[in-house]
């Protein structure tokens, strides 16, 4: 089914997503990748506040190439979001509601979805020109030092992308 | 004696980066749309009709096929009878990396120390492996080589009487242990023969070969072949999501070994396989 939704989600719609679904995403979107989820698990375990508002919020594992003048962002793909699972439970638990991503996940993770009601979308691997085209806004709020793995507040319009893993633990993966 | 200019090379590196970061080679995107045509799944043909799409724009828009513009690997082939001016080659490869991917806005993905990890900021240090050849040309084959593939890549230490039919098991227990990780449709380079770290040379290099143009050994060649077959018969299919496109090619390179071992190395390319290749 191709649906076209708005971040963030309304439960009815989080209820209703079916792994297999196509899903254009519009809306505000948070980009972290391995470096920025040590860092937020640290600020987590120290007590203070995430960079950004997590609960409702749907992160993009991404660490874009540089923008050309004139340019939003540049290539704009997923990385493999397997080497965040160590680090998602929590952030789940905290109200995160979708991550968008590509390869498989661990159990702990799918249990934390079917937990807190989430789900997980693939992006197409190795897309990241046509993906950054959906991106109409991109801007550093936090680790800036880290650079690419820094964490961007993203503005996304239609971003296509592939229910993989819905709030009921069904996998599209073999 | 031919006398080359380092900073030759150092120019040549930069183009080459760039150019391999957004445009594949021919043989490539032959592979891409041929497999449209014969993919039986619709969703795995709306995805591979988006990395037609996704070519294009980079083309058009000059934006990097994928984010991940890699590591760089440089393949150095030096004819012995070439002589370098003008300073230290490896910091003239270096130095064209450097160049590469500042100008032509490709990202920074390494870092100076495994363990510390912090990023060094311009993509080098390169990987460069040297081979001195008969003649006076200089060839070079710039690979930048993204890891979510790397990642997936495996080396088995075979025992000689696991033979042949353990290689086809080590290859396709790489493949689908990479499953969607990396980024299917793959290219597969295969690495049969030689020492533990021979066989890796071997299986990255197999990955730099027009895929079009097959082994030379006619058992290396059916095994590229029943290996392609049976990898796309595992449904993987294009971005994993089910499909059979599982890969576009698998590449073999074989060498001679010793009378106790068969190692094989399984290198994983995603459908971004770049390589650039120039002769100086
Ligand atoms: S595996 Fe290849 S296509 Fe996928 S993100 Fe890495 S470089 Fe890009």
């Amino acid at each position: 089914m191709e649906r076209y939704l708005k971040v963030p989600f309304q439960p009815e719609e989080l209820k209703t997503m079916k792994a297999g679904d196509f899903v254009y995403i519009t809306g505000t979107i948070y980009t972290a990748r391995d470096a920025a989820h040590k860092r937020m698990e640290e600020t987590l375990q120290r007590g203070e506040e995430l960079p950004f508002p997590i609960d409702g919020s749907v992160i993009y594992y991404l660490g874009p190439s540089p923008a050309r003048e004139g340019q939003v962002i540049g290539s704009a793909g997923p990385t493999t979001s397997g080497r965040m699972d160590k680090y998602t439970p929590r952030l789940l638990d905290l109200g995160l509601k979708g991550m968008i991503g590509k390869g498989k996940r661990s159990a702990e993770v799918r249990d934390a979805m079917i937990r807190n009601g989430a789900v997980y979308f693939a992006a197409i691997g190795g897309a990241g020109a046509l993906l950054s085209k959906c991106i109409t806004a991109s801007e550093i709020i936090a680790y800036e030092d880290l650079g690419t793995e820094a964490i961007r507040k993203l503005t996304v319009k239609d971003l296509p992308v592939i229910v993989v893993m819905d709030p009921e633990g069904n996998c599209l993966y073999k | 004696m031919r006398t080359i200019q380092t900073n030759n090379i150092t120019e040549t590196i930069k183009e080459m980066c760039i150019e391999a970061n957004y445009f594949l080679t021919e043989d490539m995107k032959h592979r891409l749309d041929a497999s449209y045509q014969t993919e039986t799944d619709p969703l795995g043909r709306q995805i591979l009709s988006k990395l037609q799409e996704n070519l294009e724009i980079a083309a058009k828009d000059l934006i990097p096929i994928c984010q991940d513009t890699g590591m760089t690997v440089v393949f150095m082939e030096i004819g012995q009878d070439v002589h370098f001016e003008g300073g230290d080659l490896n910091e003239a490869i270096q130095e064209g990396v450097r160049r590469g991917y500042r100008e032509g806005y490709l990202r920074k993905s390494v870092v100076s120390d495994p363990i510390i990890r912090e990023n060094s900021g311009d993509n080098t240090p390169a990987v460069i492996h040297y081979d001195i050849v008969p003649g006076d040309r200089v060839k070079i084959t710039v690979a930048p080589k993204g890891f979510g593939s790397e990642s997936m890549s495996r080396i088995f230490m075979l025992k000689p009487a696991d033979g042949i039919e353990g290689v086809k098991n080590a290859i396709l227990t790489a493949v689908r242990d990479a499953g969607p990780n990396a980024c299917p449709p793959m290219v597969i380079g295969v690495g049969i023969g030689g020492t533990f770290e021979k066989a890796a040379l071997l299986s990255k290099k197999a990955l730099t070969r027009d895929t079009s143009v097959p082994a030379e050994k006619s058992w290396a060649k059916e095994l590229e072949e029943e290996m392609l077959a049976a990898i796309n018969e595992l449904m993987i299919g294009p971005a994993g999501l089910g499909g059979n496109t599982t890969a576009f090619a698998v590449n073999v390179e074989t060498y001679a070994t010793h009378i106790a071992g068969l190692p094989v190395a399984v290198n994983i390319c995603c459908h971004v396989n770049r390589h650039s290749t120039r002769t100086i």
